[in-house]
């Protein structure tokens, strides 16, 4: 149902998310890593519109309350809030911002919107169906074991003191039958769509510190929207030099591994992984790479050319490859892409400059809606 | 869309009414309407009514509601507004002892809005004013684009507190015909009226003559003056002397409408939650409660009466401080033998039986406001009890703490966050400033400097009303300070005061 304030609820929001957005730039610049809470919740602060008024400063005003506590005792932080007469005053930013919790579902969706991205079109032929079991209400029948204790004892509480049995100087409670209350449930059929995240990073000793805090930043974002389009999103991290490997994601952003550089050998790892664990025909593989586009040698980088050719391009949704700038490579290996696989319709290929670009870049990788 | 009530609730308002009118409530009569908890943030955050003009606020407000709501943190309970007949919400999905509970704390509400004075000049037909106001800017808004016009509302609203609060009861401005006859009388030689020629001399002699001239000098002096004499209805000022185009005018007349209108409700949040809180107790625990109801309404009763630290809530403290005064008036806990007894003992079973709480309290809902209220009522007893104290923020640990149990200064401290409505008062001093068409405005200072930058960002609203050079006199550190905005840039500089 429509009401009458959705329209300056959406005008609302569409200032805010002008906040975010400028904001948004901000975060992935600064690399500002927001921090999971919980499962999914993330909180980050939004900034309540606060149209300027002649007014004291909180911090010189102080206040009057009640309750317990000597002199010098501290409030909880954040405790204090202006009186509430008509609306509600609003801090300032930074003072004490209104905290609102937006889930990274939210935030993707954000994302979405203001980059434009594209909802990710499903590849999977084969849907797999999951039943789960939800506690979704009380009932009066049920198995003993599922017994709601807390609101069987409050029925029976409500029922003794209707009846005048209750005694509040000797506060025996007997639940009878009618009382009793069981948890009851219900099956819910979930459809599950597979997606997997390859990341793959050059650790070669051109790559620094800089060009690693680029491509964690980068893959927070990636990973925010994928998860927001597929449920149960995996993710896999490999490295490479000369030689790759696999690594848990702790390792795969702290490594600095010094030494020559076999694009290749990462490659080879990515289409091992996706033949024995991930059939092209149930999951939507997403593999990334990123490096400074400096590889060993004219061969490798044809070896490479011939492998996504041949064996990663067809069973992928879509192969990305950020090439980060950085001042000891030559750069030569985006080049080499663009002119063997650009035309390919599920590669992406980006240059990252600095951290202003990795905005551009997320564009390019999530622009296609693949 | 609203429905009106159920039959069964409908038969529940008659016996809540009809427990009202026994105790002596006498409101407006009262149209209750049950709205889902969406149309319920709704029109909470149209400030209790239906419609209102479009603005993106509301929306704010809305989204606070609603996240805060499904987040399950809070719930509106219930929502009246100040109107003749008085409309009120009920929340569709509440139990019926909530709606029972909530009836009778809106008949509360009701009885205060019809009875107490600050309301008296209040718009009771304000449902329609407010519809009649929605269509006047959808109107502008159509003829003139919505990011104009809401431009303008934005700057408009960070304006809306420079109103003169007490505006309704005051006339400030003379009557322009005494003031006429007053200054011809002043122009024939001024003095007292003689009867007797001869007596003329005595009764005005020559010193008196000239000091009376000169002040009527003076006077004239000060009428080249524009404002004649500061004025705290800025808004109205705006409205008369800014070059404002008609549609810019009909807005700003809006919003000083609105603000003037909802003004008494800040100036009286305590005594009317109060009220209405002592009301839906009263009648719950001595008339309507049925026995299998009483654990929910105590859980509720409990926590909208719930406090914390940090902030007062004006249900708790209005009730407390209602069933104070009438616990000290059925005990003769007044005037000047209570006042004047230290002894403990006595004081504490000081009880002359004379019954006359109920009387008093009506007596009080109906000539006080806030400030009158805790200045009159808020006794050192009542601090202790209650356990009320000032809190301030310590900038070495960063953080806020607990100042003072002192009443003095805890009555001290309510009081100024009470006067002005907590806000700084603030009024046009000279509209030609300089001689140059400058507008110029003077806080009057009470202890608390203005926030530097708000105060920055509402002078640019401020000039963008008036056009010319905007100033600002304040006081920073104790030094007087002019802040001024004049389109472009700001500046300040040192001032005496």
């Amino acid at each position: 149902m429509s009401l009458r304030i959705d329209q300056d609820h959406s005008r609302f929001k569409q200032i805010v998310r002008g906040k975010i957005k400028a904001n948004l730039r901000k975060y992935v610049q600064q690399g500002e890593m927001i921090g999971k809470k919980g499962k999914d919740l993330i909180s980050i602060p939004v900034p309540f519109i606060d149209v300027p008024h002649f007014k004291y400063g909180q911090r010189e005003q102080g206040g009057v309350g009640q309750g317990d506590g000597q002199p010098g005792d501290q409030l909880q932080p954040g405790e204090p809030q202006e009186g509430d007469g008509k609306g509600k005053a609003g801090e300032g930013e930074g003072e004490h911002a209104l905290e609102v919790d937006v889930s990274l579902d939210e935030l993707a969706q954000i994302l979405g919107e203001e980059l434009q991205l594209p909802n990710i079109q499903n590849r999977g032929t084969e849907k797999i169906v999951t039943t789960k079991i939800k506690y979704t209400g009380v009932h009066n029948i049920g198995p003993e074991s599922l017994k709601h204790f807390k609101r069987t004892y409050k029925q029976a509480l409500k029922r003794q003191i209707a009846m005048g049995t209750y005694d509040p100087g000797n506060p025996i409670i007997v639940p009878v039958r009618e009382d009793r209350r069981y948890r009851t449930w219900r099956l819910e059929n979930l459809p599950e769509t597979n997606a997997v995240i390859l990341y793959m990073m050059d650790v070669s000793g051109s790559m620094g510190d800089e060009q690693k805090e680029i491509v964690r930043i980068e893959s927070f974002w990636l990973d925010t929207w994928l998860r927001h389009q597929y449920k149960g999103l995996e993710t896999r991290y490999i490295i490479h030099d000369a030689v790759a490997r696999e690594v848990d994601r702790e390792t795969f952003f702290h490594t600095r591994e010094s030494g020559g550089t076999m694009i290749s050998s990462a490659y080879k790892l990515c289409r091992d992984i996706i033949k024995t664990d991930y059939p092209p025909s149930s999951w939507n593989i997403y593999p990334f790479h990123f490096s400074d586009g400096d590889n060993w040698s004219a061969d490798d980088t044809r070896l490479c050319v011939d492998m996504l050719k041949s064996d990663i391009l067809p069973s992928v949704n879509q192969f990305a490859y950020g090439q980060v700038e950085s001042p000891y490579g030559s750069g030569q290996f985006i080049k080499d892409l663009r002119e063997h696989v650009g035309a390919q319709e599920n590669v992406a290929l980006s240059e990252i400059a600095d951290k202003d670009g990795i905005y551009g870049s997320i564009k390019d990788f999530l622009g296609k809606g693949r | 869309m609203p429905r009106s009530l159920t039959p069964r609730l409908a038969d529940l308002r008659d016996e809540i009414l009809g427990h009202a009118k026994a105790f002596g409530l006498d409101g407006f009569e009262t149209i209750f309407e049950i709205l889902s908890y969406e149309e319920l943030n709704m029109v909470a955050s149209y400030g209790g009514f239906p419609t209102r003009y479009p603005h993106w606020r509301w929306g704010m407000e809305y989204e606070q509601l609603s996240k805060s709501y499904e987040y399950g943190l809070s719930k509106i309970y219930e929502l009246v507004i100040n109107n003749d007949p008085c409309y009120a919400y009920l929340l569709e999905a509440n139990s019926e002892v909530d709606q029972k509970m909530v009836m009778a704390h809106v008949y509360g509400h009701c009885d205060f809005f019809k009875n107490n004075f600050s309301f008296r000049h209040t718009n009771r037909k304000m449902m329609d004013e407010m519809a009649n106001h929605a269509t006047r800017v959808r109107r502008w808004i159509d003829k003139i684009g919505i990011e104009k016009v809401e431009d303008f509302i934005d700057r408009a609203l960070s304006l809306e507190n420079l109103i003169d609060q007490h505006a309704p009861h005051i006339r400030r401005n003379p009557d322009p015909k005494v003031a006429e006859e007053q200054s011809k009388a002043n122009e024939t030689g001024g003095g007292i009226r003689v009867e007797k020629e001869y007596m003329r001399g005595y009764m005005n002699p020559q010193s008196f003559v000239d000091s009376q001239r000169k002040k009527v000098e003076d006077e004239k002096k000060q009428a080249k003056k524009f404002p004649e004499r500061p004025q705290r209805d800025v808004l109205q000022f705006l409205l008369d002397h800014a070059p404002l185009e008609a549609w810019e005018a009909d807005i700003l007349s809006i919003i000083r409408d609105e603000a003037y209108y909802f003004a008494p409700q800040g100036q009286t949040k305590i005594m009317n939650e109060g009220w209405a809180s002592y009301w839906h107790s009263t009648i719950m625990t001595t008339k309507a409660l049925k026995d299998h109801e009483i654990l929910d309404y105590a859980n509720n009763h409990a926590g909208t009466m719930a406090t914390q630290k940090g902030k007062l809530n004006p249900y708790k403290l209005g009730i407390e401080l209602f069933r104070d005064i009438e616990d000290r008036w059925n005990k003769g806990r007044y005037g000047r033998e209570w006042d004047q007894c230290d002894d403990l003992r006595t004081r504490r079973n000081w009880d002359k039986k004379l019954g006359e709480g109920r009387a008093k309290i009506f007596e009080v809902r109906k000539h006080y406001n806030d400030i009158t209220f805790i200045d009159e009522f808020l006794t050192a007893e009542f601090a202790i009890e209650q356990k009320l104290f000032t809190f301030g923020f310590n900038e070495k640990r960063n953080s806020w703490e607990i100042l003072d149990r002192e009443f003095r200064k805890v009555k001290a401290k309510m009081l100024q966050m009470l006067t002005n409505f907590g806000q700084p008062v603030i009024e046009v001093i000279d509209a030609n400033y300089d001689n140059r068409g400058e507008l110029t405005l003077a806080h009057k200072h009470e202890g608390m400097d203005l926030k530097g930058d708000y105060a920055r960002e509402t002078l640019k609203n401020l000039q963008s009303l008036w056009r010319r050079p905007v100033n600002l006199i304040t006081r920073w550190d104790n030094k007087g300070q002019l802040l001024r905005f004049d389109g472009t840039t700001h500046s300040e500089k040192k001032v005496d005061l």
